[in-house]
């Protein structure tokens, strides 16, 4: 259990994925310029880790492995077809926003990246308790982002008005430059904070 | 003619696929640490999209449309890509050694290159024709080799520079082609 927990924890700091791997960092920019939609994407992403991981850890000793790429490409974008086929079914407005980004989700580096790196070489629950953590950490990343552009950028958040009526809204940040710009600042500012605590450690 | 113009134009400039559409970051950032590479991976990216655009325009069309398996899009694309590539590097090997040794590690590296499969399900979602497909895929590669190239000069002058510890490496890549995406995005009104 202990060690399950270790797996799933390791995902939302040590090492969360855009912010420490830079790893799917293609919808991480696209998709926060709405808090909505980021978390939409987020659970898409959730639900195809937790797929994927679990898939290829049962059958990592079947999948012959000079072909297992192909073979795990074709375990997520199987898993990638379901989520566009219920999101189309049962949550139209979220399909119609996120548009060419739920297809996308199938070439993140972050899904086969985990696949490749855990789920092969590891048994079912602990890969299950990887792609939730990887899952949980990237969406809680990509709302954060999210939430910062979203209230600076029109101040709103989850399409609630949280500043005054006369806040103008600073448009840079919901545009696509101010979203690489957004983002750099975000991991300057982890950086800063690693070394900090990093320097206290070294104290005690 | 004028529409073909302008549609390349908005496609390298006005909707740049890394810096407006973000398409295709990972190599973005990986790498544009240095120019030589960037030539690389420029060439294998132009070279693999037109291809991969056109196979999958041509699968789309006359394979799932008929069968009414459209919903198989993702599945087919991404297997096409895939064997495109390594088929591409099995005939470059044979065939031209030099050129095969000039893109290196980066052909493999194209089939989790997003800009690829994004370009391709981009073209379905315009309703392109086949002529169109293919244009739209070089001018696509050709802006995503312009971003490229520019952000590597820029990051062998960040190198020497000074640069707060707290901005190195990626966070300064990020801001500059933030910068550079506003640039870009002034030809917004030219296009489409």
């Amino acid at each position: 259990m202990s060690t399950m927990w270790q797996e799933f924890s390791k995902g939302l700091w040590k090492e969360v994925p855009p912010f420490r791997f830079v790893l799917g960092l293609c919808p991480t920019l696209a998709v926060t310029g709405k808090v909505s939609s980021a978390l939409g994407l987020g659970c898409g992403v959730i639900f195809v880790l937790m797929v994927s991981n679990t898939l290829i850890s049962i059958f990592k000793n079947q999948i012959p492995g000079k072909i297992r790429v192909p073979v795990f490409i074709v375990i997520i974008a199987s898993a990638v077809t379901i989520v566009e086929l219920m999101m189309e079914a049962y949550f139209y407005t979220l399909f119609e926003v996120l548009g060419i980004w739920i297809p996308l989700i199938v070439v993140n580096c972050l899904i086969l990246g985990r696949g490749e790196a855990f789920a092969r070489k590891n048994p079912v629950h602990l890969s299950v308790a990887d792609g939730l953590g990887m899952g949980v950490g990237f969406t809680i990343s990509l709302s954060v982002l999210a939430s910062f552009r979203e209230i600076i950028g029109s101040g709103t958040w989850f399409g609630l008005s949280l500043l005054p009526a006369s806040y103008i809204g600073f448009e840079l940040l919901q545009s696509p430059p101010g979203a690489f710009i957004c983002l750099g600042l975000l991991l300057a500012l982890i950086n800063l904070i690693s070394s900090k605590m990093e320097d206290k450690k070294q104290g005690c | 003619m004028g529409d073909y113009f302008l549609m390349m134009i908005s496609a390298i400039f006005a909707n740049n696929i890394l810096l407006i559409r973000f398409l295709g970051l990972c190599p973005y950032v990986g790498v544009s640490s240095n120019v030589n590479g960037s030539v690389g991976m420029s060439g294998a990216a132009l070279f693999v999209n037109v291809l991969a655009s056109a196979f999958t325009w041509l699968v789309y069309n006359y394979l799932l449309v008929p069968f009414q398996l459209e919903y198989l899009r993702t599945v087919a694309f991404i297997l096409v890509i895939a064997s495109l590539v390594q088929l591409v590097e099995i005939v470059l090997q044979k065939t031209a050694p030099a050129l095969y040794r000039a893109l290196g590690i980066y052909l493999p590296l194209i089939t989790t290159n997003c800009m690829i499969f994004g370009t391709a399900v981009l073209n379905i979602n315009q309703e392109n024709t086949f002529f169109e497909a293919v244009l739209f895929a070089f001018a696509t590669a050709v802006g995503f080799s312009l971003a490229l190239l520019i952000l590597a000069g820029l990051r062998e002058r960040f190198a020497i520079g000074k640069v707060p510890t707290m901005l190195n490496g990626f966070p300064i890549a990020l801001i500059s082609a933030g910068l550079m995406g506003l640039c870009f995005q002034g030809f917004i009104g030219l296009g489409q």
